[in-house]
């Protein structure tokens, strides 16, 4: 019991001087010594128990102790003064402290508190007080913006954390440079133009074009988009004021994730968070943002319903990522589906979507399994997979481990095509799995590295610029990057960073030209519309955008009834809720 | 209920009792002679894939012998750790739980340090079989062929080498061995020594199936802790063995007909069973009734 009150007090401590007193400990239990072990062994690692006869001897001289207030703050300010030594004499290590410990010895007598200990006491803490208070009161000066941002750097999710982390610090800089997203309300559109197009689509890696379609015999309307998305802002930051990013790491941990934003929040006082990459993650933290009034964005593709007004998501959302991706499967392989999805929120409720629009689709989902996020070996999905003969399967998995799945399906000679709103796009894959893993692999996303426009090149060519050993530019790094450049538009929109006048211009109806094309924020939804485009991989792992919808809007939630500009609301809706998905679904 | 389909049930139940038969068998060896819980066999098992990854993709050099060389590596690594850190816990079971603790947290979180979140993963070698419109990956069954040889490997070092008899004798009465000449600390240190090279074979056998990312062993050790508990301390051969046959085909059936989630509560209400009816686990089970067995015989 003692060892293990002396192990907890000296966490702060010399680690030496645990197991000091732990031996200390044992050998007067052993030698058959009494000592009273009294509360003053809480308070701090055994400083009362010196090494040495004559200071046992000292310590067993003095008077019994009262179970009042004195003798204890004694202690404290021997403490005090330990921690002080502890920290000016940190490089002599265990010898200073030995040293004190002598220098201690003649005070045990001293029964009350004095004068002196006080003042050493106070002393001590407010030079800790300034010296811990300093950051802020240096940040207070520069009056910078400050930029709550909580990605997951290790852990289940790390692969997808890093790159939104770049994402939103690419963002930054070109904002603390004078840059800006070129937008507006409305997108500017370009002329249509009657051109020659090739008769299938390029297909392309990170590397290089590897087919460009073949000749250019067919006519078509094509429209143009410039390649130069950034414009000049006309000041460095926002308002005069540069963007500073706190990030800490949640390790891919909910409880982390709620620990860091309250001490962001109420420590930091950061000006917007923008956090999370799981949807368990983000409905961790969304009370707290609501709790506090904290402008919170959440950059990632999702299960769709977060109607909230500190929320803004810029990530794509069922109807405009599940819906088209099952089209096309359905009019290309069949009308059978088994749906593999993680265990969480997220997969059950895209599976629900799934299970939903089959049926509005002439299609059926004759199976779903779903698969708790610990989980890395699959024999026994694969071999229910086989079982059921579907046309394709619909892929909800996420996370590294749920990634081992596809060199172990190619490896057990699983041939089905396969469907998905998140793997390759979010998590590449395709290029960390040796081919032909992912091949028959489809997936719509809001943005891909391969995508094959200039001025995606031109965006790629920023980003490995900046942050050259990138392995990969993901769909959510691009959510990120869009979502800090709209934040600054909307903040210098609004002139302030107070959050509900940013709220209310981010409602203005403000759209931007993201990397992948022309997005808007619905002021209703506060979700992003998206540009679309249906990606392929192929047995070399090659990418082929076989369909694009350049403008699908967030049209859900609205069908519910949100509209966040009159009636503010503060929940996620699911698919039990809307009475057409229950509709549809009684009729096959 | 096709032939095929039993084959595949078959096939699933090789593939989890290699599974759990892999991950526990080193736990449960250090935990049967030197009597010690090695909350950092997960970070061995990591170590293990470790190496086998790195060796294979900085080195260049054929997976079999990266294979090896992670056995090895871990092998003497846990030896180290054994004189270093181990030694002094012997009679302190808490103090060997949070030490054990202590280093895996710096295995863990050193690693993410050094090496970055992730790794790219050994390919793994797509052989397949296929059979009645079932394909399976034949490389686990290479796997469960590990397995069943590494306890005929274990079984053969206790039950017919000298090695064997004295740690025998040092399981079943430490002191009693010291008095009759047998070197105990030695016994543990290759004990422990070889624990973590099993741990090392574990990871570098499942390296190519699983990313390899720092905290990969958790996904092994929540069920190894499992497999060590239900056999129980008193054999750790038959104990391994025993257990991991039981629980895998508890939760293979229910894996394939409910799927994923139902196959892992299966396997924890069964574990929750067995301990509350056979609480010094299965090989304590089948100890105590030998040593029944033989009292009767003798009245």
């Amino acid at each position: 019991m003692e060892r293990a009150a002396a192990v907890l007090s000296a966490g702060l401590g010399d680690p030496f001087r645990v197991v000091r007193t732990a031996q200390r400990a044992a050998t007067q239990r052993l030698s058959g010594r009494l000592v009273v072990h009294h509360s003053c062994s809480l308070t701090h690692a055994g400083a009362c128990h010196r090494r040495g006869p004559r200071v046992e001897g000292a310590h067993r001289r003095a008077p019994p102790r009262a179970p009042g207030m004195a003798q204890p703050l004694t202690r404290v300010g021997a403490h005090q003064r330990t921690e002080d030594a502890m920290t000016n004499d940190e490089t002599n290590g265990i010898a200073s402290s030995e040293r004190l410990d002598a220098q201690e010895s003649p005070r045990p007598e001293a029964v009350g508190i004095t004068r002196r200990d006080f003042m050493k006491a106070t002393a001590a803490t407010a030079a800790g007080v300034a010296v811990l208070g300093a950051p802020a009161i240096a940040r207070a000066q520069a009056q910078a913006i400050k930029f709550g941002l909580l990605e997951d750097r290790s852990g289940n999710f790390a692969i997808f954390g890093l790159n939104k982390w770049h994402g939103t610090q690419l963002a930054i800089k070109e904002i603390n440079e004078g840059f800006t997203l070129d937008g507006g309300v409305q997108g500017p559109g370009g002329p249509g133009v009657h051109a020659k197009i090739a008769a299938k689509p390029p297909t392309q890696n990170i590397k290089q074009t590897v087919d460009n379609g073949g000749a250019q015999t067919r006519d078509d309307v094509v429209w143009t988009e410039s390649a130069e998305y950034l414009v000049k802002s006309g000041e460095q930051g926002v308002l005069g004021r540069k963007i500073e990013l706190i990030a800490p790491d949640p390790q891919s941990d909910n409880t982390q994730f709620q620990a860091l934003a309250r001490r962001l929040i109420l420590d930091e006082k950061v000006d917007v968070i923008m956090a999370g990459f799981a949807s368990a993650e983000r409905e961790a933290i969304r009370p707290i943002m609501d709790q506090n009034k904290m402008l919170y964005f959440y950059n990632n593709q999702y299960e769709g319903g977060v109607a909230d007004k500190n929320t803004f998501c810029t990530g794509a959302v069922p109807e405009q990522q599940i819906v088209p991706v099952m089209q096309y499967m359905i009019k290309n392989f069949g009308p059978r589906i088994y749906t593999l999805a993680a265990d969480y929120n997220f997969g059950q409720l895209s599976a629900a979507w799934t299970r939903a629009m089959a049926p509005l689709l002439n299609a059926e989902v004759i199976g779903e399994e779903f698969i708790p996020l610990s989980v890395s070996q699959f024999s026994s999905s694969i071999a229910k997979i086989q079982q059921a003969k579907p046309s394709w399967l619909m892929m909800y998995i996420t996370g590294q481990n749920h990634s081992n799945f596809y060199p172990q399906a190619n490896a057990a000679g699983l041939q089905f095509p396969m469907g998905s709103s998140i793997n390759i796009a979010q998590g590449y894959e395709h290029r960390r799995f040796a081919p032909p893993a992912l091949n028959r692999f489809h997936v719509t996303a809001s943005y891909m590295e391969e995508i094959p426009t200039p001025r995606n090149k031109l965006f790629v060519k920023r980003w490995r610029a900046m942050f050259a050993d990138e392995p990969y530019l993901a769909m959510e790094g691009h959510s990120a990057y869009v979502a800090t450049h709209l934040y600054a538009k909307a903040v210098r929109l609004a002139g302030t960073t107070e959050k509900a006048k940013v709220i209310q211009a981010l409602e203005s109806g403000i759209g931007v030209e993201a990397p992948a094309g022309w997005v808007a924020m619905d002021p209703a939804t506060h979700h992003l519309s998206q540009y679309i485009r249906l990606a392929r991989c192929d047995e070399k792992h090659d990418i082929t955008f076989m369909t694009e919808w350049p403008h699908i809007e967030p049209w859900w939630t609205r069908r519910l009834g949100v509209n966040l500009v009159n009636k503010p609301e503060y929940k996620q809706y699911v698919p039990d809720e809307d009475p057409f998905f229950k509709m549809f679904g009684k009729k096959k | 209920m096709s032939l095929p389909y039993l084959v595949s049930l078959l096939y699933q139940y090789a593939d989890n009792v290699a599974f759990l038969l892999l991950a526990a068998l080193g736990l449960m060896i250090i935990l049967g002679v030197v009597d010690v819980i090695n909350l950092a066999h997960g970070e061995l098992i990591m170590l293990g894939a470790y190496t086998t990854t790195l060796a294979y993709h900085r080195a260049h050099l054929p997976l079999p012998l990266c294979m090896l060389l992670s056995v090895v590596g871990v092998g003497a690594f846990g030896m180290l750790l054994e004189r270093t850190v181990i030694r002094r816990f012997y009679r302190d079971r808490l103090g060997a739980l949070v030490a054990t603790w202590g280093i895996s947290l710096i295995l863990s979180q050193g690693t993410l340090l050094l090496l970055g979140p992730s790794l790219i993963a050994v390919p793994l070698p797509d052989w397949t079989v296929s059979y009645g419109g079932y394909s399976f990956g034949a490389y686990r069954l290479l796997l469960f062929g590990a397995a069943v040889g590494v306890v005929l490997l274990a079984w053969w070092v206790f039950y017919r080498t000298r090695l064997g008899v004295r740690t025998r004798a040092t399981m079943q009465n430490a002191e009693m061995a010291r008095a009759v000449g047998v070197d105990t600390r030695r016994i543990y240190l290759y004990t422990f020594g070889a624990g973590s090279a099993l741990a090392g074979l574990t990871g570098a056998l499942y390296a190519p199936t699983t990313t390899i990312v720092p905290l990969m062993g958790t996904t092994f050790v929540d069920v190894a802790f499992i497999t060590v508990v239900v056999g129980g301390g008193a054999n750790p051969i038959l104990g391994a063995l025993t257990s991991s046959a039981l629980l895998a085909l508890i939760s293979t059936p229910l894996s394939t007909a409910l799927g994923t989630f139902a196959g892992r509560i299966g396997l924890l209400v069964a574990a929750l069973a067995i301990i509350r009816f056979l609480p010094r686990g299965l090989s304590g089970y089948f100890h105590d009734l030998q040593r029944r067995r033989m009292a009767a015989a003798r009245t």
